[in-house]
């Protein structure tokens, strides 16, 4: 996997010189970890909080916030409804890299020279996966550290903290995060050597975070509740689905109709 | 594999094609080809646009799959183990394909560690010297001229030494500068024992590189060396200039059997034979004895378009293939 390594570098090397990509993969991270700060600041700054006992609360905010008490289960219980953010940000930020990858190198003629090295498809695509997964996750990782660090400072008690380090949020942006990443970009990259415009790889890859957004809104609306036993089960189903999306991605790929029939 | 061997210590080919063909759909891009190119060849394949060169090339790559017959690069039967046949050769494609916003440098190590060059530096160096693109080594390719780029792709096939290189319309849309430089290149290639398999619709430049030609357009027309092939097609005509032409003076020509044709063209007779050097005494002492006042003679030169024309306009879908056994 030597060459995958490579193709890695090389897009490094393209990505990181073109400044619109760059606000793409900053921006996202930086709103997404502002809003729970912000909820954590506001929370924290409103004093009627304080006297809110668990009786008070909705049950769905006592099903979650289990031994934290009044103010700090509300604001545990509002900020947790955006931790899945940091689900969604390894999930976003590749898309438009990973969509590109294949119909770029393509459009730009480059692709042809280096299918004509001895690079392997499992490499070529393996590669152009990594160089838009790693940057995703790892801008994911620091904004989550971000993050703590902020909640450090604004949650009212530091068992809100603790909650929020917990083993379902490190599970969930430490394994479940690059889990879904990889998904993203693996379905990106395959719909980019299957299609051959880049605005219609980029919009049929942004489907994939729909089921993460049913996620999301089912965790809002109660209709879900996200716990470790379900984070488990996603982390286990996600690399199976990886599995399964990288061997297909590499079946869908043809050098042969890539390079005879898009024009 | 060992089939290969066999053939290539006997017979000494690097390239051999039997009876390739590609199709996609109803299309026939390629039919029916039959070449063999030794080592240290260099071989122009010649042909309109859509002709089928670029698909040649694709295939003898292993970029594509053939729809039949077999072939054998370097030693490397395709469809077997096409990544170790893709390690053998380089290839110029149509396009220069090169990462505008990487340096000429960047673009070279990219692709030499793809090929899995061994002192990746030292090689990138070499063929930025060569080409003479040292000093815009850290320059983006965006910021090169046509020419420039043509030749960091010609660096970028030769980075890895493939003992066959693959040539797709390496002089297009060069200036005539830039098309010089490229093609002193290439012959210095072929100095080096490279076997060059060189795709051109520019005919001068085939006739002046290459040790032989193929005239293709989906199948193969001809193939020969250029001055063979002018021959083949055309045998060698000589202009007898006269002072005056009568009548009688075609008829006199006309009578040795061994004149393939004559035709008058103000007052000049052209005539087309096999092996002037020994005929003509026999004609100019006729033509002398006829009363003929001969003011000069000279042999018309044919020039490789004409044969390319004149092959391309006469090809018939059912003739035979050259190189084909039996034809």
């Amino acid at each position: 996997m030597r060459r995958a390594w490579t193709i890695v570098r090389k897009e490094w090397a393209e990505i990181f010189k073109n400044r619109f990509v760059l606000f793409t993969v900053a921006f996202l991270p930086m709103l997404l970890t502002a809003i729970p700060l912000a909820i954590l600041y506001v929370t924290g700054s409103q004093s009627d909080l304080g006297g809110l006992i668990a009786d008070d609360l909705p049950r769905n905010f006592s099903q979650i916030c289990e031994e934290l008490d009044g103010a700090a289960c509300a604001q545990y219980f509002l900020v947790s409804q955006f931790l899945l953010l940091f689900m969604l940000m390894p999930l976003a930020i590749p898309i438009t890299i990973a969509s590109y990858s294949i119909i770029g190198e393509k459009t730009r003629r480059t692709l042809e020279p280096v299918l004509a090295t001895p690079i392997t498809t499992v490499e070529l695509l393996a590669g152009k996966a990594a160089a838009a997964v790693i940057p995703a996750v790892l801008v994911t990782w620091i904004a989550f550290g971000v993050f703590l660090l902020g909640s450090a400072l604004l949650a009212v008690e530091p068992a809100v903290l603790s909650r929020l380090t917990d083993p379902l949020w490190l599970t969930a942006v430490l394994v479940v995060g690059p889990l879904l990443a990889l998904a993203a970009v693996s379905v990106a990259v395959m719909v980019s050597s299957r299609s051959s415009d880049p605005r219609v790889a980029e919009q049929l890859s942004m489907l994939v975070i729909l089921p993460l957004l049913a996620l999301f809104f089912g965790q809002i609306s109660g209709l879900i509740l996200l716990n470790q036993k379900l984070i488990l089960w996603m982390a286990l189903v996600l690399s199976v689905i990886d599995a399964g999306l990288l061997a297909f991605s590499v079946q869908l790929f043809e050098r042969e109709t890539i390079l005879t029939r898009w024009k | 594999m060992g089939g290969y061997s066999r053939f290539e210590s006997k017979r000494g080919s690097m390239i051999r094609i039997e009876g390739l063909s590609k199709r996609f759909g109803q299309t026939v891009a390629v039919e029916n080809l039959w070449l063999e190119i030794a080592p240290g060849e260099l071989f122009g394949f010649l042909g309109p646009n859509g002709a089928g060169k670029t698909t040649t090339i694709r295939l003898l790559t292993g970029l594509i799959s053939p729809s039949s017959g077999r072939a054998w690069v370097a030693g490397h039967p395709l469809g077997e183990d096409d990544t170790e046949l893709r390690r053998q050769v380089g290839i110029l494609t149509e396009a220069p394909g090169l990462y505008d916003t990487l340096s000429a440098e960047r673009n070279l190590a990219f692709f030499a560690e793809l090929y899995g060059v061994a002192d990746i530096a030292g090689q990138v160096e070499r063929y930025l010297r060569l080409l003479g693109l040292w000093n815009r080594r850290s320059e983006p390719t965006a910021t090169f001229s046509r020419g420039m780029r043509q030749k960091l792709a010609i660096a970028r096939a030769l980075l890895h030494e493939p003992r066959v290189l693959f040539l797709d319309e390496p002089t297009t849309g060069l200036d005539p500068e830039a098309a010089h430089l490229v093609r002193d290149f290439v012959e210095g290639l072929k100095g080096e024992g490279r076997t060059i398999f060189i795709c051109t619709h520019n005919l001068d430049e085939a006739d002046r590189l290459c040790d032989r030609v193929g005239v293709f357009n989906t199948r193969l027309l001809a193939l020969d060396a250029p001055a063979a092939l002018r021959r083949q097609v055309f045998g060698r005509t000589v202009v007898f200039h006269l002072a005056q032409l009568e009548p009688a003076y075609r008829e006199t020509v006309a009578a040795f059997p061994f004149v393939k044709s004559v035709e008058t063209v103000d007052s000049k007779l052209v005539v087309t034979l096999d092996d002037p050097e020994s005929e003509n005494p026999a004609l100019i002492t006729a033509l002398v004895e006829a009363g003929a006042r001969l003011q000069f003679v000279g042999e018309l030169r044919r020039s490789l378009e004409d044969v390319y024309l004149h092959l391309l306009n006469q090809a018939d879908p059912g003739g035979s293939r050259p190189g084909e056994p039996g034809s």
